[in-house]
């Protein structure tokens, strides 16, 4: 007797066949929803701001009028914020992902300090947005300033860059690292004379990556209170200023049909920034991928 | 031949007082940098609570998980959060709807069907749609995906659930994509092989071999997603409206926890008044939502982990 | 300043005339002072008891190799000379290694300043994504060394010192991954050399690299045995006849047998030697 009936078998093989090809085509379809909404919101955004990004829109302070509104404040308050928020999130993420892979003990403590940076990453950015209002702009008194949005975003891209880092420090070859101290290099000596060198590319994409989220980031510059409309820009961190986000999303809540095109061009002066970061980012990632 | 002797200078270097003062000193700093992150937790923590603490003086703590109307801005306030949290929960399930079916579907196209030259293509582009700012993806919603809407339904008002719902979603899919891809790409090849070997179509492999293989990932990658959503703040700011409310209607305007602090904070909440002490209230459950999301993303891949 | 000199050299023939009374009588002939010496070493990997009772004498100016089946513990014990075995957190000792009369557990001597003396060279070629240069001067900067002229001699000795400065004198500044395995060894025998170690320990240099590759380390071996004391680990029992003047066949965390090269391979005492060395298990 056979168990198997064969005829049913290859009976049924077309029908299997066709199914697999049609979910073939189906998860196909589903991959391309990315590239669909990509291409949407890129052309539809660039039909409706391309007339107007004018050299006057680049050299123009925020105005009530859309005709003579610019965007000047916002992308130098964004420069002078990115010039707060890169430095501090650096030292603090590369430190600890240094601390992390290299010094800590494995015990409870470490293990806690990872999981806490885990869910950090998960934290809403409008609930940091609530925490450097409270002790930044409150409590330190540093109003409603570079610093305490700068302050702000370093804490909220911290947990990206640690991360970033952290795995660009695993990917240096145990042999490197045994290679130096079997010369008697001291432990620091290896770490920031090899290891580090060796794991920056990572580390910098991380970076870059994490900068590139920060500068669009809007909810917590709204929840600190950063102003829509300045006729300056800052002297000093401790000033306030506009920031490119922020700009957009007053321009997008105007009323007037004309704001519109504003919000459209705003987006992409955003949008290229974001490309050049990104291309930068890609660029040195496939440059050092394959040093090992 | 040489006119040093190395020995004798690295002898003399050997007792070198500022490498040996790093060596000591590096190790505490980089703890002390290691334990902002903490601080910060604690400094979220300590937000949250204290002004939270100061609301429920004020407003009972009964009225605020079950009364169902949510008037913050009225002269006779009423502070019920199931308003906002059905706002929230509203453009989860439209996100998720989006998202899920999606996600997974790109995701088992990657790992499984796609050539090496279409991943190189596709996931940059899935890694830029990552990248777009949420007030860009906000825009979108209003400008585009409403628009579209209401043509189609022409019953839906301006502000709605499903426009934001919809982007929200989108915005979901390159983190689900990619999370899941990752947990599929893990299922070692030997496993696909097994059933492939057998006479099995690429789909049932999928199906029956490394969808069930890879579930722990794939599953945290959705909850992680719902994080996100619960999370995401712009999108709905500017596509939802500000009409809290503890209905089912999707196509009416609403507002969600994260959309409230934003229209509280636009403004200027006084400080001191019962509106603004209820920012953190908002703010905390908001955190806990997303925490207990986190946390449970986090137990089942460690819980289910497959070993291969 | 003569008289000293002369103080010292016949001190020095006191101190090899005592070690080579010692070897008559412990058995093993030997012709000049020895480096390193185990005394009941004993290491633990947890519960692991992967070196038992280690005693072995390692002489100057020769090339010991150890050998044996992998698994043995020849790997731990070389890295146990050095020191670099304790980077594995749940290591821990007993007994005491002697480096030229000094206990290399001692607090005195620092560990950076043990493997300053005794440099190694690593199974696998590990040169640092850096420069020929660089990698070859890493040591020297390391340690203090800063003048550009001493380093330029440093490098350029330490490069012909591993017969390799000739194929990439021109090329010191491209990066060290760019070249051959068999070249990249060379840098790493050039990177030890340039701190001018007393030993040099290797730990299967040649088990990564082709046949050509393997002869001309196996030759520059010969050539650094004027100036240093090597000792090797080797899993090929031919390298081991063809290089080394003694050598300690391990088996299962003990020193099976330790005598002349030629003895060993010859005319070894243990069954267990005379079965490994005659292939017939390993």
């Amino acid at each position: 007797m056979q168990l198997v009936d064969k005829d049913q078998v290859s009976k049924s093989l077309g029908g299997r066949l066709f199914f697999n090809k049609f979910m073939k085509v189906l998860f196909l379809l589903c991959t391309m929803v990315g590239l669909v909404v990509l291409v949407t919101l890129i052309v539809d955004t660039v039909l409706d701001g391309w007339d107007h990004l004018t050299w006057d829109f680049l050299t123009s302070f925020s105005s009530s009028r859309p005709e003579s509104a610019g965007i000047y404040g916002a992308i130098i308050g964004s420069i002078w914020l990115m010039a707060v928020t890169a430095p501090v999130a650096i030292i603090l993420s590369v430190g600890t992902a240094l601390y992390l892979e290299e010094y800590a003990p494995k015990n409870k403590i470490t293990n806690f300090i990872t999981v806490n940076i885990s869910n950090l990453a998960g934290v809403p950015s409008v609930v940091f947005g609530l925490l450097g209002l409270t002790i930044f702009v409150r409590q330190l008194s540093l109003g409603n300033s570079v610093m305490a949005a700068g302050l702000t975003l370093a804490l909220m891209i911290m947990p990206v860059i640690v991360v970033a880092s952290q795995e660009a420090i695993r990917a240096v070859p145990g042999s490197v690292r045994e290679a130096s101290t079997g010369m008697g290099a001291t432990k620091w000596q290896t770490v920031s004379r090899i290891i580090l060198p060796a794991a920056i590319p990572g580390i910098i994409t991380g970076i870059i990556l994490a900068l590139s989220r920060a500068i669009g980031e809007t909810a917590p510059l709204v929840v600190i209170g950063v102003p829509v409309s300045l006729l300056v820009t800052p002297n000093s961190v401790f000033d306030t200023f506009q920031a490119l986000p922020m700009q957009i999303y007053n321009w997008v809540k105007m009323p007037q049909e004309e704001f519109q095109y504003l919000t459209a061009a705003g987006i992409i002066i955003l949008l290229l920034i974001l490309f050049l970061m990104n291309s930068v980012a890609i660029f040195i990632r496939n440059k050092y991928s394959k040093r090992f | 031949m040489s006119e040093y002797n190395i020995r004798e200078m690295i002898q003399n270097n050997k007792n070198n007082k500022s490498t040996k003062f790093v060596e000591k000193a590096v190790p505490t700093i980089l703890f002390i940098i290691t334990s902002v992150s903490i601080l910060t937790t604690i400094g979220i923590l300590y937000t949250l609570l204290s002004e939270t603490f100061i609301f429920f003086t004020r407003v009972p703590f009964i009225e605020f998980i079950t009364a169902t109307e949510w008037n913050a801005f009225s002269a006779d306030p009423t502070f019920g959060i199931i308003a906002l949290v059905m706002g929230t929960l509203k453009i989860v399930l439209i996100s998720t709807i989006v998202a899920v079916p999606v996600g997974l579907g790109a995701a088992v196209y990657l790992s499984e069907y796609a050539s090496d030259r279409v991943r190189r293509i596709i996931k940059p582009i899935l890694e830029i749609l990552a990248g777009i700012p949420t007030v860009v993806y906000g825009t979108f919603a209003i400008t585009f995906v409403t628009p579209l809407i209401r043509e189609m339904f022409p019953g839906v008002s301006l502000y709605n659930a499903i426009s934001p719902g919809v982007v929200v979603g989108i915005m979901i899919v390159p983190m689900i994509a990619s999370l899941s891809e990752d947990a599929m790409s893990s299922v070692p090849r030997s496993t696909r092989e097994g059933s492939l070997g057998l006479g099995a179509t690429r789909f049932e492999t999928v199906l029956k071999v490394v969808l069930p293989a890879a579930a722990s990932g794939i599953i945290a990658s959705f909850v992680l997603g719902i994080s996100r959503a619960i999370g995401e703040t712009m999108i709905v700011s500017i596509a939802a409206g500000s009409t809290p409310g503890a209905d089912f209607d999707l196509s009416t305007s609403l507002q969600t926890m994260t959309g409230f602090i934003v229209q509280v904070t636009s403004g200027d909440a006084a400080f001191g008044t019962d509106l603004y002490y209820s920012l953190y209230a908002v703010g905390m459950t908001l955190f806990i939502f997303t925490l207990v999301m986190n946390l449970a993303a986090q137990w089942i891949t460690r819980r289910f982990k497959e070993e291969y | 300043m003569a008289e000293l000199k002369m103080k010292e050299e016949s001190v020095m023939n006191e101190a090899v005339r005592t070690t080579e009374q010692q070897n008559q009588e412990s058995g093993i002939v030997q012709s000049s002072r020895s480096v390193f010496e185990a005394k009941d070493f004993n290491l633990w990997y947890g519960d692991n008891h992967a070196l038992q009772n280690i005693n072995l004498t390692f002489n100057e100016n020769e090339i010991s190799a150890i050998i044996g089946p992998s698994g043995c513990g020849k790997s731990t014990f070389i890295k146990s000379l050095n020191r670099m075995v304790e980077l594995v957190p749940v290591v821990h000792t007993e007994g005491d290694i002697v480096y030229r009369d000094q206990n290399i557990f001692d607090k005195s001597l620092t560990v950076e300043e043990l493997r300053t003396k005794v440099g190694m060279v690593f199974q696998k070629p590990n040169p640092f994504p850096k420069s020929i240069y660089d990698n070859v001067a890493y040591g020297a900067r390391v340690h203090g060394i800063r003048k550009k002229k001493v380093l330029d001699e440093i490098v350029e000795k330490s490069l012909r010192g591993a017969a390799i400065w000739d194929e990439v004198k021109d090329r010191l500044n491209a990066n060290a991954y760019g070249l051959s395995g068999g070249q990249q060894q060379r840098i790493c025998i050039a990177r030890a050399l340039a701190i001018e170690p007393d030993v040099i320990l290797m730990d299967e240099p040649t088990s990564a690299l082709d046949p050509i590759s393997t002869t001309k380390i196996e030759d520059l071996m010969q050539q650094l045995k004027e100036k240093y004391s090597i000792i090797v680990v080797t899993h090929n029992m031919q390298q081991a006849a063809r290089i080394s003047d003694k050598t300690a066949f391990f088996y299962q965390g003990y020193v099976v047998e330790h005598d002349d090269t030629k003895v060993i391979f010859e005319n070894p005492k243990d069954k267990r030697t005379e079965d490994y060395v005659s292939g017939r298990f390993g």
